[in-house]
């Protein structure tokens, strides 16, 4: 009996040579336990050396190998064909990003737009290294632990129409990032990431929740967003009844 | 570190098209929670309206009362009522995403949240209504 195969619609593009990217069906063996990242090794290993695509772990951990898959942005080392067979596959490059060739695309947007919420513990004042380590209860952990789990995949930016329509928008994953950092006990440099206030931070957020629904990670960075709109409006409020009072 | 951005003329951009709401059920149930806003802005027009008619006397409020109780205008309210319950349902949601409820050390499930606040919504309800239908016999 003839192995069981599996059809994948590709999406293709070569930078200079296409107009506009096509699609390229491919027959790989079904294979129970393979995962859609499998059968793109299969496909460049065995019958098309010139695809391109983005990969690195193969076990959710880097976050390199998002694309959409059936028109969902997905994790292709976390997406069993077993799932999907014996229908055909469609994988496309993530959504609401340019495409610098076939699967992978151009991801510098996301990265400056990351730097900007300045991801890491600001303090005023660093106190030196033999005064010992930032201490933490497990409650002040509890605050944020959540939001440490983004492995900036890209899939949220993918799945969000308000990014797609607008990319000015600062996105899901760097707001809950600088969520994160302003949620740490330890951090105190929460002036420092006035951009996530700003009308393109998360003021754009309409709150479809797709991001949350998408992320492989369970990060929910539209909780993120919402919880930090509640915040920012409660201080604008404190601003205005108690000027004198502490913020 | 600065991000090196690849050739942009070598990029290709795709553009959203104007159906993407049409695309995934999601992003449909996301269009609808917007649009049902627009009807209760509607029923809040129509609301004014009447509270105008009542400073013009008891004659003209009558009449206006009279004018909504037309099929068309039944309708319009059945439609209203129908975007206003799924609206409200959809900020029960929300409200369980914004406003985590911790009962000591754990978090209350949101779907829990969601319902205790569709349940309290509807106690209410139900004593303005008893309360209407007192003071109105």
């Amino acid at each position: 009996m003839a192995e069981p195969t599996i059809t994948l619609n590709v999406t293709r593009y070569r930078p200079g040579q296409d107009q506009a990217p096509t699609t390229q069906a491919y027959a790989v063996p079904y294979k129970e336990d393979w995962v859609v990242l499998d059968a793109l090794n299969h496909i460049k290993d065995q019958m098309d050396g010139t695809l391109s695509y983005r990969w690195s772990c193969r076990m959710g951990v880097c976050g390199s190998c998002g694309m959409m898959v059936n028109g969902t942005p997905k994790l292709t080392c976390a997406a069993f064909l077993r799932d999907y067979y014996p229908h055909e596959i469609r994988v496309e490059p993530l959504a609401n990003f340019p495409i610098i060739r076939d699967l992978v695309i151009d991801m510098s947007d996301f990265l400056e737009k990351l730097k900007s919420v300045k991801p890491w513990i600001i303090r005023k004042e660093e106190k030196p290294v033999v005064q010992g380590e930032y201490l933490q209860t497990p409650a002040q952990l509890e605050a944020f632990h959540q939001f440490t789990q983004c492995i900036n995949c890209m899939l949220c930016y993918a799945a969000c129409p308000v990014y797609g329509l607008e990319p000015k928008f600062l996105g899901p994953a760097a707001i809950a990032l600088g969520y994160r950092y302003n949620m740490d006990s330890r951090d105190q440099g929460k002036e420092q990431r006035a951009i996530i206030g700003n009308h393109d931070g998360i003021w754009d957020c309409t709150f479809v929740g797709e991001c949350s629904v998408v992320c492989p990670k369970d990060v929910d960075p539209a909780a993120a967003i919402q919880r930090s709109k509640v915040d920012m409006t409660k201080n604008w409020f404190q601003s205005i009844l108690m000027p004198w009072g502490q913020r | 570190m600065s991000v090196t951005r690849p050739e942009k003329s070598k990029l290709y951009y795709r553009k959203m098209p104007a159906t993407w709401w049409l695309q995934k059920q999601s992003y449909f149930l996301f269009m609808l929670r917007e649009f049902s806003s627009l009807f209760i802005a509607l029923f809040l027009l129509v609301y004014l309206v009447e509270i105008y008619q009542l400073t013009k006397g008891p004659d003209a409020y009558a009449a206006f009362i009279h004018k909504l109780s037309s099929p068309g205008w039944i309708f319009f309210h059945l439609v209203v009522l129908l975007f206003a319950l799924y609206h409200s349902f959809t900020w029960f949601q929300s409200s369980a995403v914004v406003l985590p409820v911790r009962l000591g050390e754990h978090l209350v499930p949101r779907q829990t949240v969601t319902a205790l606040h569709i349940v309290a919504w509807a106690v209410i309800s139900l004593v303005v209504l008893i309360l209407f239908l007192t003071l109105k016999g």
